[in-house]
């Protein structure tokens, strides 16, 4: 095991978003209270409680979901876009570092940072709503499964990027809406039937269920369907990344 | 040739679109040899050098590096090999220690602070340690590309075009470095467009066109076999032709026709010079000077290239 190698990744990418502290904590934790006055101040007062719990901390688990997705993949994605971008993947292309090596330097630092994130919208959050967890350790099994399999699947997402505009499509395209149309801000038993059968295709509905249910002991749908379907989401994206280093693709001639 | 350190046997690659960039390469390079690849643009240098470090999958063939296998045992290989590209490739936001450490660990090592250090004063870069990437210059990028390649210490190190748009000064700097990277006993392979780089520095010289290894040869044995030298007579009253009956020794006229020029293989015995001096002095045909040049390395490359291709 090249430990150095993967410490060398790790510690270049914890240290390129130390460069940008300001957009990569300050922005998340602004965007993140204004969540609180629109959506907990203004909606928040006129719905008072979701299955018991006030609707300011309902969103809670679902706000820290929508930051610890986008941010995952973000980070993640540009982490392995940009050597390519300038050129500089040739070095990672011919060190001494196995495809899993490489993953654990680039993925290790993405869901570090997104774990990190996900702990300052919790302390932020607890200056608007009162916070209560009930299963902690769940809260940060899951916390640290998300953060992981989303950082997976950026990289995937860095790797098959062409240009700047491709690596925002698929985060703009595709995880923001099914973030918000995952229950981050709702539970789905309130839509209509067929558009909760409609909702149960989006994955996301599964990570922010089993991420709440560690908060207040209910979710949308059973905690074990939940930890299964990241589980599998988790397993579907490293065999992926086993076979982009297996292939070459977009990596190799 | 010493031992070899590197083996390339039937090494080819064809792309996705069906080009084909190396055709059954073979090739041999010794332990602590500097040796220089020599071909126009698009003939497969960077291609091979490439398949060598790991950066492009080969279509067909083994590499060696040191008795490890390129592909099945790729982390041994590659530990050996340092590679400074063609491209100006570096992040731009490093410092220059922190991305010269960064390539060190990258290939295995702790940061060695030490030996970081010897690398930066050697290339005068120990002054511009904290200087972002950004803010040097085209030659000082290029001299942080070489550090971060011996970052790791390499025992073969490839230069893919190393004093491609850089200035003569650190052009010099760089043979010097390379003359003593070789007496420490690293093994050089270089690719360049110049061709007096080659002859200043290599040993043995291997010409690459269209994706094909014409000839791998001992520089010196490469320059007797194939240089050619030329005999230029100052003509005292110019000619508008070859005068008839000189033809055995194919000679042509230069400069207005105030040169006459004989051009010779320097490999054979008899080189005709005495006959043709004698034959001129029969003819009334004076001179004023003579000079003789052998052909350069340059000209041996245009003439295989063109021959070839």
């Amino acid at each position: 095991m090249n430990l150095h190698g993967i410490w060398a990744i790790y510690r270049f990418e914890m240290a390129r978003s130390l460069r940008t502290l300001w957009q990569s904590l300050v922005g998340p934790v602004l965007t993140t209270s204004l969540y609180f006055i629109v959506f907990g101040g203004a909606i928040g007062s006129r719905m008072q409680t979701v299955d018991g719990v006030g609707y300011g901390s309902f969103i809670v688990p679902g706000l820290i979901m929508l930051s610890l997705l986008t941010q995952s993949v973000g980070n993640a994605s540009i982490g392995i876009y940009f050597p390519k971008f300038t050129g500089t993947i040739f070095e990672l292309l011919s060190a001494p570092v196995s495809a899993m090596e490489m993953v654990l330097g680039f993925v290790g630092a993405a869901a570090t940072k997104s774990v990190v994130l996900g702990a300052i919208i919790l302390a932020t959050s607890a200056f608007f709503v009162p916070i209560r967890v009930l299963h902690p350790g769940a809260m940060i099994a899951f916390l640290l499964l998300t953060a992981v399999a989303f950082s997976l699947f950026g990289f995937i997402l860095g790797i098959w990027a062409k240009s700047f505009e491709q690596l925002n499509f698929v985060p703009m395209l595709l995880i923001t809406p099914l973030t918000f149309l995952g229950g981050s801000f709702y539970s789905i038993d309130m839509l209509p039937p067929a558009w909760r059968t409609v909702s149960l295709f989006n994955p996301v509905v599964y990570l922010v269920s089993g991420f709440r249910w560690s908060f207040f002991g209910k979710g949308d749908v059973d905690i074990a369907i939940s930890l299964g379907v990241t589980l599998g989401f988790l397993v579907a994206c490293l065999a992926v990344i086993a076979w982009i280093f297996k292939s070459g693709w977009r990596l190799k001639n | 040739m010493p031992d070899p350190i590197l083996a390339v046997a039937g090494v080819s690659k064809t792309y996705k679109g069906g080009f084909t960039a190396l055709h059954d390469v073979d090739l041999e390079i010794g332990k602590g040899e500097i040796f220089a690849l020599l071909g126009p643009n698009g003939a497969g240098k960077t291609t091979l050098i490439s398949i060598i470090c790991g950066i492009v999958t080969p279509s067909t063939g083994t590499i060696q590096v040191a008795g490890h296998d390129a592909l099945t045992d790729y982390k041994a290989a590659r530990r050996l090999i340092g590679l400074v590209p063609q491209e100006l490739s570096v992040d731009m936001f490093e410092t220059v220690l922190a991305t010269v450490t960064f390539s060190r660990r990258l290939f295995g090592r702790s940061g060695h602070s030490a030996y970081i250090e010897q690398v930066l004063r050697d290339l005068s870069l120990w002054d511009k340690r904290d200087a972002k990437i950004m803010e040097l210059s085209g030659g000082m990028k290029r001299r942080v590309l070489i550090a971060k390649a011996l970052a790791h210490e390499p025992e073969v190190l490839f230069l893919d075009e190393p004093t491609a748009g850089v200035d003569v000064a650190l052009r010099r700097d760089m043979w010097k470095l390379v003359h003593k990277l070789r007496e420490r006993g690293t093994t050089i392979i270089l690719t360049t467009h110049y061709i007096e780089e080659a002859e200043e520095m290599a040993d043995r010289i291997g010409v690459i066109n269209q994706g094909k290894l014409l000839l791998v040869e001992e520089k010196a044995a490469l320059m007797k076999k194939l240089g050619k030298r030329e005999l230029d007579l100052a003509l005292v009253e110019p000619l508008d032709a070859v005068p008839e009956g000189l033809e055995r020794w194919q000679l042509n006229l230069a400069n207005d026709g105030r040169t006459l020029r004989y051009v010779f293989d320097a490999t054979e015995e008899q080189n005709g010079i005495p006959a043709l001096l004698r034959e001129l002095a029969e003819r009334h045909i004076a001179f004023t000077d003579l000079e003789t040049s052998k052909s350069s390395l340059e000209d041996i490359f245009v003439d295989l290239v063109g021959e070839r291709a």
